[in-house]
C-alpha cells in the first residue's frame, strides 16, 4: 500500500502540491486526472524523492520512504516510468535493463520475465536506446522499471504519442501487473484510456486532491469528468 | 642535418606533451561530462601530483626508481582523496550548480596553490627519472653510395621519454576499459546521461560524483608525476596544463573521451613542432585561435554530441 499523507512540495519557493493525500492499494490502478500544471508529474517526482517535501510523508507498507535519500526510494520497491521515457539514450537496450536490474539486485530470471512481456526488446538487446522507435522506447522504459520487480509502479503518460497497437500493448502489460498485485499510479491525459483501465480516479486541481471516485461512477456519469477537466 | 630529423625530434617532444596533456584533459573531460562541473582547479591537481612526487622521491633514498615507483601509485591516490574531500565539503553543498562551482573551484585553485607555496616553497625542484638511457635515433639519407643509415648528431631521445608516451597510452586504454567494460563505467555513463533517472534506478549519484571528481584529479596528478622528471616541480606549474586542457576539451567536444584524446594529440604535436621551428608563443596563439574557430563553427566540438 502506497500512501501519501498531506504532502506539500514544490520547486524552490514555488509550491506545487498542497496537502495532497492519496492511497494506492496493491492490485489496483489509481489514475490521476487533472489539467496541465495541476501537479500530476510533481506528485510522481515527490514520491521518487526528486522533489523535496516541505511537509507530510509518503508511506510504503509501513516504511516512510519520504525520509530516504532519493536513490534508496527505488530500492524500497517503487518503479518509475517518467514522462518522455527518459532512457539512457547512449546505452544499449541491455545496459538500460541492467541498470534496472541492479537497482534491487534482481536476478537474470527477472530479465527473462520482462523480456517475455516485450519480445521485441529481446531482438534489440545490443541496439542503442536512442535508435529505437517511439513505441519500442516506451516498451524499454516500462521494461526497465519492471526489472525492479516493483511493488508500486508509477506511469506518467505512458501512451503519449504512440500508435494504437503500441498503446494496446502497454495497456495489457499494465493490467497484467495489476493482476499480479502491483499497486499502479497512472497519469494519463486521454480520459477514455483512463476509464478503460482505472479502478479508481483521483482528481487533482492546483496541487490539491479534490475528489477520489471509483472509475465505475465515471463510466456511468461522464459529466463528472467534464466538471474537473472540461475544456 | 636536413629538415627531416628536426621534424622527427620536434614530433617526439610534441608526443610527450600530447601524452601528458591527454591524461590531464581526459580527467577534466570526465569531470565535466559526468558532473557538468567546470573544474578550474584541475591544473592544481596536476601540480600537486608533481610536488607530492618530489616529496616522496626526496623522502626515499636509494635508487631513484624506488621513490618514483612509490610516487606513481601514492601521489594519484593522495590527490584523488583530496579531491573527493573537496567534492564532499564544497561542491556537494553547492548542489553542483554550474556557475557556483566555477567560482568555488577558482577558490580551490588559490587555496591549493598558496598552501603549496607555504609548505613547499617557490623553488622548482627536479625529480630524478627512474631510468634515463640516451637513445640515438637513426636517419636514412641519400648519399654518395645511395641510401644509407646515418646517426645525426643531436637526434635522440631518452628511454624515460618513450616510457611516458607508453604509460599514457596504457592509462588511456585503462580509462576506456573502465568506461566501457565495467559496472562503475556503466553507472558513470548512466549518471552522465540523466542524473535524475540514475537516482530513480538506485544509483547513489552523489557518491558517483565524488568518485568521478577523485578519478579526474587522480588522472591529472598521474600526468604530473610522469612529467616531473622532465620538467621539475613548481607551485605555479598548473597554469599551462589547465589552459591546454581546456583548449583540448573544447576542440575535442566537452565530455567526449575519444575527441579529447584526439585533440590532445593534435594540440600536443603541433605545440611541439611549432615551438621548435618558430616559438612556443606562436604555438599557444594558434591553439587558442583554433579554439575560437571551433567555438564559432562547431560549438559542440569536433566529436561532441549536439545538445538537444
Amino acid at each position: 500500500m502506497l500512501r501519501l499523507e498531506g504532502i506539500n512540495a514544490g520547486y524552490g519557493r514555488a509550491q506545487v502540491l498542497r496537502d495532497l493525500s492519496l492511497e494506492v492499494a496493491p492490485g489496483e490502478i489509481m489514475c490521476l486526472l487533472g489539467r496541465n500544471g495541476a501537479g500530476k508529474t510533481t506528485t510522481m517526482q515527490a514520491i521518487m524523492g526528486l522533489v523535496p517535501l516541505m511537509s507530510g510523508r509518503i508511506m510504503l507498507d509501513g516504511q516512510e520512504v519520504s525520509r530516504l535519500s532519493a536513490y534508496k526510494v527505488p530500492r524500497a520497491g517503487i518503479g518509475y516510468i517518467p514522462q518522455g521515457r527518459r532512457l539512457f539514450a547512449e546505452l544499449t537496450v541491455a545496459q538500460n535493463l541492467e541498470i534496472g536490474l541492479r537497482a534491487r539486485k534482481s536476478g537474470p530470471e527477472v530479465l527473462d520475465e520482462v523480456l517475455d512481456l516485450f519480445p521485441r526488446l529481446r531482438e534489440r538487446l545490443g541496439q542503442r536506446a536512442q535508435t529505437l522507435s517511439g513505441g519500442e522506447q516506451q516498451m524499454l522504459a516500462t521494461a526497465r522499471a519492471l526489472c525492479l520487480r516493483p511493488k508500486v509502479l508509477l506511469l506518467d503518460e505512458p501512451t503519449e504519442g504512440l500508435q494504437p497497437s503500441m498503446i494496446e500493448a502497454i495497456r495489457q502489460v499494465i493490467v497484467k501487473m495489476r493482476d499480479e498485485g502491483v499497486a499502479i499510479l497512472l497519469v494519463e491525459q486521454r480520459v477514455d484510456a483512463v476509464l478503460s483501465v482505472a479502478d479508481r480516479v483521483a482528481f487533482i486541481e492546483n496541487g490539491r486532491n479534490t475528489e477520489t471516485l471509483p472509475a465505475e461512477a465515471l463510466r456511468a456519469d461522464h459529466s463528472i469528468v467534464d466538471r474537473y477537466i472540461g475544456v | 642535418m636536413d629538415l627531416g630529423p628536426y621534424i622527427l625530434l620536434a614530433s617526439l617532444e610534441g608526443a610527450i606533451t600530447a601524452a601528458v596533456l591527454s591524461l590531464t584533459a581526459v580527467g577534466l573531460s570526465l569531470v565535466f561530462g559526468v558532473m557538468r562541473v567546470v573544474n578550474i582547479a584541475h591544473g592544481e591537481f596536476f601540480m600537486l601530483g608533481a610536488v607530492i612526487a618530489w616529496w616522496i622521491a626526496h623522502s626515499f633514498g636509494g635508487h631513484p626508481a624506488i621513490g618514483f615507483g612509490v610516487a606513481l601509485v601514492a601521489a594519484p591516490l593522495i590527490v584523488g582523496a583530496l579531491a573527493i574531500a573537496a567534492d564532499m565539503t564544497i561542491l556537494k553543498r553547492l548542489n553542483y550548480d554550474p556557475e557556483r562551482t566555477i567560482v568555488a573551484t577558482i577558490g580551490l585553485l588559490y587555496i591549493i596553490q598558496q598552501m603549496t607555496l607555504m609548505g613547499y616553497g617557490p623553488d622548482a625542484r627536479p625529480v630524478e627519472a627512474p631510468f634515463n638511457t640516451r637513445l640515438a635515433i637513426p636517419w636514412v639519407e641519400y648519399g654518395a653510395d645511395g641510401w644509407a643509415m646515418i646517426w645525426p648528431w643531436g637526434l635522440g631521445t631518452t628511454s624515460y621519454k618513450l616510457a611516458v608516451i607508453g604509460a599514457a597510452v596504457v592509462l588511456l586504454c585503462g580509462v576506456w576499459l573502465l568506461m566501457s567494460r565495467t559496472r562503475f563505467g556503466l553507472v558513470m555513463r548512466a549518471t552522465q546521461a540523466d542524473r535524475d533517472m540514475a537516482q530513480v534506478f538506485g544509483i547513489p549519484v552523489e557518491r558517483v560524483y565524488a568518485l568521478v571528481f577523485g578519478l579526474g584529479a587522480a588522472l591529472a596528478a598521474l600526468a604530473g608525476v610522469l612529467i616531473v622528471p622532465i620538467q621539475q616541480a613548481h607551485y605555479l606549474m598548473g597554469a599551462d596544463p589547465l589552459l591546454l586542457s581546456f583548449i583540448v576539451v573544447i576542440i575535442g567536444g566537452l565530455g567526449s573521451l575519444p575527441g579529447t584524446v584526439l585533440a590532445a594529440v593534435l594540440i600536443g604535436l603541433s605545440d611541439g613542432i611549432i615551438s621548435v621551428f618558430f616559438s612556443p608563443t606562436l604555438a599557444k596563439i594558434l591553439a587558442t585561435l583554433l579554439v575560437g574557430l571551433v567555438l564559432v563553427f562547431r560549438p559542440q566540438g569536433l566529436f561532441g554530441a549536439r545538445s538537444e
